[in-house]
């Protein structure tokens, strides 16, 4: 990937769109600091700080949040625990005192409400066993109970039913503040029906080849990605 | 001393030179089968690496010191609760010390409770009811084919004795704890016989333990005989350091009817193998064996299991976990025999291994042989390490990369401490192994003996 260039700030609403293989995972990926692939030049900064020297734990404790195309099962690990050691480790960076069993139960009862999640599922192995849309709305909910300050979905929407869409694209907008900044990546423009992005940015072949408005991805929907190609194949031109 | 060959022959040599004492002091029938059991281990020599079941757990390092055999019974004055809690909080057992190969009481060492259950010196029941002991001992255990259990049978001199009448509920469960505590390097050699009478329960806990700092060889049978419907739970939990070595010997005979659960946890040792051998006896039957295990550094841990479905309608499920790091290194093997006649025969076998480190290795095998054509047998092996898919993602929500593994590690080992069905204990095992796998658990736990960290010699 090579030249991406992107400025997100509190309480804005980017999509990302592109076709298959365009690098929209890679991004997300290497923003939330997974560390298959190798940054060999340019610069990530959040909040002031170099997010590349950062590890994956810690970009979570300063409020990066990644929401996984697809989240992975881990059999024997309870989603109470899981959850409460997260949301505890995030406490302890900010000073707080960890939560007690009842009261992370409360917490957790509360999130869930908010954000339309079948609590029940809490009781299970982290997504072990999960439908296809309830591992989409388990990352909502984890969402939910973290609190992020920068949330990146990774096509959150891939795999859901058009009620299944309505809930998790809710969960999103509840959760949204002035403070918190969200970055949509996407295939379709259906989801952004529903969060409506302040920006849209088109990627292709690990380059940001166009942004602009709401209208772009409205114009890509109608076009296709095969739009994109002919532009950017004249542009080289 | 590396030699297979000079070794049987220094074996040899320790029971000539002991055995006119060996002979004289057990009742007859025990001093015959030393007798038998030496001539045979003499014909067999210990297993070397041409056999296939010592492939991977070769025996000559085990053996290559020269040890002091213990034949008479340590005189220490020995008070259990102020050298050693094997705490168990919330579980009221009977506690039961096995001191260097021999049971240790300050008082009595056979008790007959009123409803005719046996507890104690193995030793003492077989002068005290020769018919019964004379019935069952080295019935299971066969000295002809297994030169261990020959090896055993020929200088065991002690161990515990249970006897459950029918009908018997043994109520508080028995926890028996071996301790080798010897001012020298020692090979010890003891001896269990468990007998449940139709329709009677119980529970047994072993505890293997080390409580000096010096290079023990233990060698263990240990018999089952579990009649018609009965309800037996037997835990192993071993617990030494890293200059001890221990071969456990376990034959379970099981009649119609009758539920045996086995549970393995090795925590700590140098060099463990445990044989595990269960007969399916009778319509109905149904075992569960499984297993625990975690070894670093440059620990060996091998578990050998025979499962004999010899009778139709029987149920046998095994389920073994193992965790290895640094230069560590495994094996398991499950055998499941399906006689002729053992028609409708369930049997299952699981065992997954995670390796954590580049040097650990882990050999598995399953080997099934089936002669019935009416059964339904599995078996899976897996052997890997971590899912860096699910660390990360763990990591992602802000969770350390060390709490992440830990995390997956319990989830992993939790499978088989959950089928531990005393929760007390299942507590106490759940706690230890978080000890051990958070590396705090590096000599024998609840020891005030200090014996400190010892390497390997």
């Amino acid at each position: 990937m090579s030249g991406i260039n992107l400025e997100v700030k509190p309480g804005e609403v980017h999509a990302i769109m592109g076709p298959n293989g365009s690098g929209k995972t890679t991004l997300a990926s290497t923003l939330a600091g997974r560390d298959f692939m190798e940054v060999t030049h340019g610069s990530v900064t959040y909040l002031g700080k170099n997010l590349l020297e950062m590890s994956p734990e810690e970009r979570a404790w300063e409020g990066i949040f990644l929401g996984f195309q697809y989240p992975v099962e881990i059999p024997g690990v309870s989603m109470v625990n899981f959850m409460k050691t997260s949301v505890n480790e995030l406490r302890k960076h900010k000073g707080l005192e960890p939560l007690s069993a009842g009261d992370f139960l409360k917490y957790m009862r509360d999130r869930s409400q908010l954000i339309e999640f079948d609590s029940r599922l809490v009781n299970r192995s982290v997504n072990e066993g999960f439908s296809g849309g309830e591992k989409k709305r388990n990352e909502i909910f984890q969402m939910a109970l973290l609190a992020p300050r920068l949330a990146i979905l990774d096509e959150t929407d891939s795999g859901l039913d058009i009620d299944a869409l309505k809930i998790v694209a809710n969960g999103v907008n509840r959760l949204k503040t002035k403070e918190t900044s969200t970055l949509i990546i996407t295939h379709y423009q259906r989801l952004l029906d529903y969060i409506i992005p302040d920006y849209v940015h088109v990627i292709y072949n690990g380059q940001i080849v166009r942004s602009g408005s709401k209208e772009l991805a409205m114009k890509l929907e109608e076009k296709g990605y095969e739009w994109v190609r002919s532009y950017v194949n004249g542009q080289e031109q | 001393m590396q030699d297979i060959v000079e070794i049987n022959k220094f074996l040899e040599t320790q029971f000539r030179q002991n055995e006119d004492r060996l002979v004289s002091v057990s009742p007859g029938f025990i001093g015959n089968l030393r007798r038998e059991a030496m001539h045979n281990f003499s014909v067999m020599g210990l297993p070397d690496r041409k056999n296939e079941s010592y492939k991977y757990t070769p025996l000559a390092g085990a053996f290559a010191t020269e040890y002091a055999m213990q034949l008479i019974p340590s005189k220490i004055n020995l008070n259990i609760n102020e050298i050693f809690t094997c705490d168990v909080p919330n579980l009221n057992t009977r506690l039961e010390v096995i001191l260097n190969g021999f049971y240790f009481s300050s008082d009595n060492s056979l008790l007959k409770l009123e409803n005719g259950i046996i507890i104690g010196s193995l030793a003492e029941a077989a002068r005290k009811y020769p018919d019964l002991v004379s019935q069952y001992y080295s019935k299971l255990a066969d000295h002809a084919t297994s030169s261990l259990v020959a090896l055993n049978t020929a200088f065991a001199m002690d161990g515990l004795f249970v006897y459950l009448p029918a009908g018997a509920d043994l109520q508080n469960p028995i926890q028996v704890v071996n301790l080798p505590m010897t001012g020298l390097d020692t090979m010890l050699h003891y001896r269990n016989l468990f007998i449940l009478e139709e329709n009677s329960r119980g529970e047994i806990i072993v505890c293997d333990h080390t409580l000096s700092p010096f290079r023990f060889l233990t060698n263990s049978v240990t018999e089952i005989y579990a009649g018609k419907n009965t309800n037996f739970y037997f835990t192993r939990v071993q617990n030494e350091h890293l200059n001890s070595n221990l071969i456990t010997n376990l034959y379970i005979n099981q009649e119609a009817g009758s539920h045996v659960t086995t549970n393995n946890i090795s925590l700590h040792g140098g060099f463990t193998r445990n044989n595990i051998t269960i007969t399916l006896n009778g319509e109905g039957s149904e075992n569960n064996a499984y297993g625990l295990f975690l070894a670093d550094r440059e620990q060996h841990v091998d578990n050998y299991l025979f499962i004999d479905h010899a009778k139709p309608n029987c149920v046998s499920r095994q389920l073994f976990k193992g965790i290895l790091d640094n230069k560590a290194t495994g094996a398991f093997n499950g055998h499941i025999m399906v006689r002729k006649d053992a028609q409708k025969t369930n049997a299952f076998q699981t065992n997954n291994n995670i390796l954590l480190s580049d040097d650990a290795k882990m050999n598995t095998k399953p080997q099934l042989e089936i002669y019935a054509d009416d059964v339904k047998c599995s078996h899976g092996a897996t052997t890997g390490q971590l899912d860096e898919n699910a660390l990360f993602y763990l990591q992602s929500r802000g969770i350390p990369r060390s709490e992440a593994r830990m995390l997956m590690l319990t989830a992993f080992v939790y499978e088989v401490i959950d089928k531990i069905n005393i929760i007390p204990l299942k507590d106490r095992i759940s706690h230890l192994v978080g000890q051990r796998l958070h590396g705090e658990l590096s000599r024998c736990n609840n020891c005030n003996m200090n014996c400190g960290e010892i390497q390997p010699s």
